[in-house]
């Protein structure tokens, strides 16, 4: 199986005994960089929240004379950055525990929190837990699959509501952290009836709690403390968070949506070993390339193949570790999904767009495909019916 | 003072930084974060100190005077405080008793530490501690110490460096014109490792109900000579039955004086402050020792695998996601003891560390907050 447009697949090309090998070449590699994780990492991650902070402070500062435009758009750009910082290269590390080993309370995983709606628990679990040890196992990894809310791979089936694909996904990129922020709900299977209201509510608790507090703090309080200038505090703060939805989310899409990214079934992934688990990590992955600030601003997302490998060790080190890596991939003749961040994107974007159409367009031609839509009703019923047929021969049979 | 710094520590400002809504404001990270900015030492949620003096009493122990920040609620005389310092980017936690008086005029704390040669944080305090730096520590703990109202007659027995809470035991009792007996027995192998010679004679020469006994075990210049026996303890004082007696010191001294209160009958008298050296066993394959899970009050039998299973088998239901050491979810604090990563077999000898029970197997005895 494979992503749309992904046509040769490169899973299970390696014998038993290459996969040892290259798990172990793997294993050898982190052991070396934690053997050397120390001062500097830590002077690192101190450095970074030290700027972040300043950027914070000046931003809000600049948004409190917002009716001065140079003002407004020099408190955005601040605040903009110090959000992207505060999620990317600091949020998202620390809270993957790349910083426990320091064994300051301040960079533990389990005591941070980030500037962000979506709750730091609820976040560990759909991402650290869920994203990270089932990566692009489809039924599994809710990532993989759009969040449920856009079509990114052929594995989901086709349906109509696939037409408004572009939109969907634009508008999860909008609200990207209003998104996350509920992902751990899974509302979709509320709506499909799969998931009852009592099992709802303690993500909508958690959810309520941390985005609240949020929402206080941008919208509310800190446009109060401008008094009458208080709309542009407002619009100010508003344009900040969509600055960071847009490119955290850009940032994400980059990471597991491109060509050439695999996804992977349940069945496969069954009884998988820790060096599968690695070889899948790096064929489900793609890395962008950019400059140093980019690396940053992305919390070193760019090397999104060393983070799904070590996402544990300080993000900053993955520039140097993606050497080694890349070199190991190239000896086992391994895919190692890298291109420039704009050629990532557009990737994704053009397969968001191939997707709203059946995919019998693509197979068989566009008349097929139009055939395949107009005909969806009734085959969505028909389907229905042998699925509920195979039910009950299966069940007659285990009886 | 920068006009910032008056602000923080202006009982103004400090309502302002405590007001639901400062903290709404800096949600969620909490004031903390924007007050260090501008003063280090002002946190609410942790006790840090400043180093103010570091003076080499002896040739291996070097002693620290700490200006604690607000946050620090004091100590019971015999107490001891967790004290954290970052080495190679690492903040290393360990156990020290203030040697002051509880009543220090100052409100410093005064620690003296003994280096060990094979230790990682004491040798490094020996060599970098220097004044201005910031340290953490955490508020006093531990149940030894003299109770309310004291005891007419007092005996204090240390040994080495176990001095430093008896030591602040006997500054307290003179700071507060104690008027009952105390005896305070020292055990050291010269005069010159005797860490508060002169203060010690100069509260003798003082206080009339203070006896100070040196007792040497390598020279013959002391009131006693050689290791604790009985007769030293007669020596030292006659009516030591009727006395409470506070004991800390190494541990051959501590089973001494424990056997010989035993065999008196009179072992409730004996109050004793352990700080063993951490243990390195060398780990076996068999798994051995007892796992203790401090939080929850469960003690198990180490069966050699990993301690979450320990946990979930002791009846316990702790966080855990994967189960394989990439999620985060299981992290917990071990306080003591030596785990293994069974994944890569590295061994964890560190206290107070975040591991993950998921991957980690318990070498002996270990103490895990779960
Ligand atoms: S359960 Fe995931 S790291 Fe331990």
């Amino acid at each position: 199986m494979s992503t749309a447009t992904t046509t040769t697949s490169q899973k299970h090309k390696l014998s038993p005994e290459q996969i040892e090998a290259f798990g172990k070449e793997l294993d050898d590699l982190r052991a070396r960089i934690v053997a050397d994780l120390g001062e500097k990492d830590a002077d690192y991650i101190r450095d970074i929240v030290n700027k972040q902070k300043k950027l914070e402070v000046a931003g809000r500062a600049l948004l409190w004379a917002g009716w001065f435009p140079p003002a407004w758009i020099a408190g955005v750009t601040a605040l903009s950055l110090s959000k992207i910082i505060d999620n990317m290269e600091i949020g998202h590390n620390v809270m993957h525990g790349q910083y426990d080993f320091m064994n300051d309370p301040q960079f533990t995983a389990k005591n941070f929190d980030w500037d962000n709606t979506i709750h730091a628990d609820s976040w560990l679990y759909t991402h650290n837990y869920v994203h990270h040890t089932f990566t692009n196992i489809v039924g599994k990894d809710h990532d993989a699959t759009g969040y449920g809310v856009i079509r990114v791979t052929e594995e989901q089936p086709w349906h109509p509501i696939w037409l408004l694909n572009p939109i969907f996904c634009g508008t999860l990129q909008v609200l990207f952290q209003w998104g996350t922020a509920i992902q751990e709900l899974e509302s979709e299977k509320f709506f499909r009836g799969e998931k009852s209201w009592a099992e709802m509510k303690p993500g909508l608790k958690r959810f309520r709690e941390k985005a609240g507090k949020q929402a206080l703090k941008d919208y509310a309080l800190f446009p109060l403390l401008s008094g009458p200038f208080a709309p542009f505090a407002f619009a100010g703060n508003m344009a900040a968070n969509l600055v960071r939805n847009l490119w955290s989310s850009s940032v994400i899409w980059c990471g597991h949506f491109p060509e050439g990214a695999e996804t992977f079934s349940i069945e496969e992934t069954e009884d998988e070993s820790h060096a599968e688990w690695y070889y899948r990590q790096i064929l489900g992955s793609a890395n962008f390339t950019g400059s140093h600030l980019v690396d940053v601003l992305s919390g070193n997302l760019s090397y999104q193949i060393e983070h799904h490998l070590f996402p544990d060790i300080p993000a900053y080190r993955y520039k140097e570790i993606a050497i080694e890596v890349r070199e190991i991939c190239e000896r086992y003749g391994i895919r190692y999904n890298e291109a420039p961040m704009a050629k990532q994107l557009w990737s994704v974007w053009k397969q968001v767009f191939k997707l709203t159409l059946p995919d019998s367009t693509y197979t068989q031609g566009p008349l097929a495909g139009l055939r395949e839509a107009l005909t969806f009703p009734f085959r969505a019923k028909q389907d229905e019916n042998a699925r509920d047929e195979q039910h009950v021969v299966a069940e007659a049979a285990a009886a | 003072m920068s006009r910032m710094q008056m602000l923080t520590s202006s009982r103004m400002g400090r309502r302002f930084l405590d007001s639901s809504f400062a903290a709404a404001l800096a949600t969620p990270h909490g004031v903390d974060r924007y007050v260090e900015m501008v003063d280090p030492l002002w946190s609410r949620t942790e006790t840090r100190a400043e180093i103010t003096d570091v003076e080499r009493k002896t040739a291996d122990s070097v002693t620290l005077t700490l200006r604690p920040n607000e946050n620090w609620a004091g100590f019971k005389a015999g107490q001891f405080v967790k004290l954290s310092v970052e080495i190679d980017g690492v903040r290393r936690t360990r156990c020290y008793s203030p040697a002051n008086s509880q009543f220090r005029k100052d409100g410093k704390i005064e620690l003296t530490i003994k280096v060990d040669p094979k230790g990682l944080v004491s040798p490094w305090l020996l060599a970098n501690a220097r004044p201005g730096m910031i340290v953490q520590i955490s508020p006093a703990q531990g149940e030894f110490h003299i109770p309310l109202p004291h005891p007419r007659s007092i005996l204090l027995i240390s040994g080495g460096s176990g001095i430093t809470p008896v030591m602040s035991m006997l500054r307290t009792l003179t700071d507060r014109a104690y008027i009952g007996k105390v005896t305070f027995l020292h055990y050291a192998f010269t005069e010159d490792d005797v860490i508060y010679r002169d203060e010690l004679a100069e509260i003798e020469a003082k206080y009339e109900g203070v006896r100070i006994i040196r007792a040497y075990t390598n020279a013959d210049n002391g009131d006693l000579q050689g290791f604790f026996s009985k007769e030293h303890l007669v020596a030292a004082d006659k009516h030591f039955a009727e006395a409470e007696t506070y004991l800390c010191g190494p541990m051959p001294l501590m089973d001494g004086v424990r056997a010989v209160f035993e065999a008196e009958g009179i072992s409730d008298r004996l109050h004793l402050e352990q700080f063993a050296a951490p243990t390195r066993t060398v780990p076996t394959d068999e798994a051995t020792g007892e796992l203790t899970f401090s939080a929850s009050g469960e003690k198990a039998d180490n069966n050699g695998q990993t301690i979450l299973e320990q946990a979930e088998a002791a009846g316990l239901t702790p966080d855990y996601g994967c189960r394989i050491g990439i999620c985060n979810a299981c992290v917990s604090t071990k306080l003591s003891g030596i785990t293994r990563n069974v994944l890569t077999g590295e061994l964890n000898t560190d206290n107070d560390v975040n591991i993950k029970p998921c991957i980690s197997a318990p070498c002996g005895d270990v103490s895990i907050d779960l």
